[in-house]
């Protein structure tokens, strides 16, 4: 089926040969980061978790927004979703090594990460989350790999895959709670130290992770002769109103707790993310912008006739995935350390090397969606003909 | 076949490129050099046969020992001598070049140990 | 391709993979060392610390204690203060004791200097989250560091609430002024470091260095090292005798580091 790939157009070979220059970037760059030290990154003494962590905890949403396609189909018999749930799926694996190359990346001494597996250590969610990437990464290929295999030589899939298909349903929320057990356990952080962290994760990555979902549905009915069918996109799109109603909910249920108990622990956070503290106000026009376009695309999504509209459906998309990116990325991930345990404020940005690594693993991942995708295009245009 | 001249052509290469580390110091390089440590006077904490071959791993468990049990004192197999477990106060103690002792056969094998990253090699002769 | 071909590619890659697991098995089955503790090492069930704060607050008191503790760890003197790495130094009493100031603290600790290290807890959350156990509590209470397996994923960093934890940015060697102590490794870039409550000189029976050096500046009686475990020891015995605070305590830690007020 991977012989599919080595064959294509010219727009198909422009895009790889592009991505592989980004990609390129990001390897040199990483290079001169693994010389150089973790010093080219933005990051600092108060705040040692910044731009890539951010991707990684926004990934791990649009790996585990797979069950969404997944669980209507196969739990439900949701046929329109037949001709997706395979994008779906292969949108999984990218973003699962994306994950794991953030988290790379990230390490001071990446040449050692073989220890977590050396010297397992049950009490930390890190570990966890390493094992239960690989295994959800591991669960996508084969599931993948044998149900379009069986598609594409016009059988029914073996009937062993089913158990494994039902069983990635819940690793796929599994992978994303421990994600957020990452951040909810830890009594230095009161920003983190909330419950709803793990709920508000699932709602704004099955909100965004759709809506990627979405936007490649779209793009690849531009591109290739593979249309995944109106009703499986509009589907999609309710999936994706209703998630960001319970995404914005559990924002606004947040902003209550902190501002009506008015204790300073709490509060002190969100003021600096809101409103700026102590001179310092950098991520206050993200958090405005984040949370402005996550409002307005969301009343814009609960008019039937504007998600119907394909054009806007693409744009309110965008919006969605910008807004939680923003809000899940760089809000979460960078307020949990501003201000410090000890009180400071130091203020994070990303640094150029930073963004080039980061741009390079984007790369990689979209690189593999391409292909993986190509396959999937050039073996149904092939099963369509016959 | 098709393409023979290519294809054996090619095979040929592959197995030169392949056996490269076999033929490359007999036919080129100087095939009769070993490395020459400048050993000091005195006994190691073991033998000398067994630190050339076990070195790494005593040194892994040295490392493992005083670090993760608080142990610091090494009873030696091999003498039952006692001695404190560092690289740099009991072995530099004796080899104190690395340029002299430890580079010569880590630069003839290639090998990159990284102990001195961070354990400080003394300013020996 | 051929299927018999696939299938034994498929069989040789798991093959590979399998073998790749049984490598550290095979390891671990190694000849065992014949090791001991040194001679005269200090033993003891909870270390703790007890800091006498106004007796510290002078920045002589503070500047020997760092002093000492920085050059005989060769932790290195980063000009960035984003990046800087400290083992040891002092913060303002109302941001190492938020929940003890308010609007009419007394001015002779609102706005103080007070010494902050590592409070060595009981129930230590960086230990809880290393991936790897390169930080773990010793039973005699030390929360220790090994360089060797740290992966610099700096977790440990972000769970400790006291911020007592600095990684290597950088190549620390460079910064290490005015020269490097031979006595003791430094660091490589890309771990974390932090107090290791002088573990190196309690195997020789020696204390910890910066209650020396504050004992010594500030004439007696300005910290005091001993077994927490043991009831008649005289930290536990000055604790008992006067008034003292644990830095967060709500938090659930433990600290071992008491502050006398």
């Amino acid at each position: 089926m991977l012989e599919k790939a080595f064959y294509g157009g010219k727009k198909y070979w422009g895009l790889l040969a592009f991505l592989g220059l980004l990609i390129a970037a990001g390897v040199i760059t990483f290079l001169i980061q693994l010389n150089r030290g973790l010093t080219i990154t933005g990051l600092s003494r108060d705040v040692p978790w910044g731009f890539y962590i951010a991707q990684l905890t926004f990934l791990v949403g649009v790996a585990a927004s797979a069950v969404m396609v997944v669980l209507p189909y196969y739990l439900h018999n949701f046929k329109a979703f037949g001709r997706v749930v395979i994008l779906g799926e292969f949108l999984a694996i990218p973003a699962c090594f994306m994950c794991m190359l953030f988290v790379f990346v990230d390490m001071g001494q990446p040449m050692r990460v073989v220890n977590m597996f050396l010297h397992p250590s049950p009490n930390s969610p890190m570990f966890w989350d390493a094992m239960v990437l690989m295994g959800y990464l591991f669960l996508n290929l084969l599931i993948g790999w044998t149900v379009f295999g069986a598609e594409r030589k016009g059988l029914p899939p073996p009937r062993w895959i089913k158990p494994v298909i039902i069983l990635s349903i819940p690793w796929a929320v599994s992978i994303h709670t421990i994600t957020a057990f990452l951040y909810s356990g830890l009594e230095a952080r009161s920003f983190w130290m909330t419950a709803i962290l793990a709920p508000r994760f699932l709602a704004s990555a099955f909100a965004s992770g759709p809506s990627l979902l979405i936007i490649l549905c779209l793009v690849v009915r531009k591109f290739t002769r593979f249309d995944p069918g109106k009703q499986a996109i509009q589907k999609l799109a309710q999936i994706v109103t209703y998630a960001l109603v319970v995404n914005v909910f559990f924002v606004l249920v947040e902003l209550f707790t902190a501002l009506y108990s008015d204790m300073p622990e709490h509060l002190h956070h969100f003021q600096y993310l809101f409103l700026g503290s102590h001179g310092h106000d950098a991520l206050v026009p993200w958090m405005w912008t984040s949370q402005i376009l996550a409002v307005g695309a969301l009343v814009l999504m609960l008019f039937p006739k504007i998600r119907q509209k394909e054009t806007a459906l693409f744009a309110l998309c965008l919006a969605i995935i910008s807004a939680i990116w923003i809000e899940k990325g760089l809000g979460m991930v960078v307020t949990g350390f501003i201000p410090s345990p000890l009180g400071h404020y130091t203020e994070y940005g990303p640094t150029f090397p930073e963004g080039l690594i980061t741009i390079g693993i984007y790369a990689i991942g979209f690189f593999i969606l391409t292909v993986l995708y190509k396959v999937v295009s050039s073996v149904r245009e092939e099963l369509e003909a016959k | 076949m098709y393409d023979a001249g290519k294809i054996i052509l090619g095979i040929v290469v592959f197995l030169v490129l392949i056996t490269f580390p076999f033929w490359f110091t007999p036919a080129l390089g100087n095939p009769d050099y070993r490395p020459e440590p400048e050993l000091p006077a005195g006994k190691c904490v073991e033998s000398r046969e067994y630190m050339v071959h076990w070195h790494m791993d005593l040194l892994d468990q040295w490392r493992d020992s005083v670090v993760r049990d608080g142990n610091r004192m090494y009873v030696s197999g091999e003498y039952g001598d006692r001695y404190e477990m560092s690289l740099t106060r009991t072995c530099m103690s004796c080899h104190t070049s690395k340029e002299k002792f430890c580079d010569r056969c880590h630069d003839y094998t290639g090998v990159d140990p990284y102990c001195w990253d961070c354990h400080v090699e003394p300013k020996g002769q | 391709m051929d299927e018999s071909r696939r299938n034994f590619l498929k069989i040789a890659g798991c093959s590979a993979l399998g073998a790749a697991w049984g490598i550290p098995v095979v390891r671990a089955i190694g000849k065992a060392l014949q090791a001991e503790p040194a001679p005269g090492a200090f033993e003891g069930k909870r270390w703790g610390l007890a800091i006498d704060v106004q007796k510290c607050m002078h920045p002589d008191v503070v500047r020997a204690c760092q002093q000492v503790c920085h050059s005989i760890h060769n932790v290195p003197q980063i000009d960035n203060p984003e990046e800087e790495i400290k083992w040891i130094w002092s913060e303002k009493f109302d941001n190492a004791f938020p929940d003890k100031v308010h609007e009419f603290t007394t001015d002779s600790l609102k706005g103080q200097p007070v010494m902050v290290l590592c409070n060595h807890c009981e129930r230590p959350s960086c230990v809880r989250v290393c991936p790897t156990q390169a930080t773990w509590k010793r039973e005699d209470g030390v929360v220790m560091m090994d360089m060797h397996r740290c992966i610099g994923c700096r977790y440990c960093i972000v769970a400790c609430p006291f911020g007592a934890r600095s990684f290597n940015w950088s190549d620390p060697r460079p910064h290490i002024k005015p020269e490097i102590d031979p006595e003791y490794p430094t660091r490589s870039r890309g771990v974390v470091e932090k107090c290791n409550l002088c573990a190196e000189r309690l195997a020789k029976g020696l204390g910890p260095a910066c209650v020396d050096a504050a004992n010594q500046v500030a004439g007696g009686e300005a910290m005091y090292f001993g077994d927490l475990g043991d009831p008649h020891s005289e930290i536990v015995r000055v604790l008992r005798v006067r008034h003292s605070l644990q830095r967060r305590p709500h938090l659930g830690t433990q600290p071992n580091v008491f502050y006398l007020v």
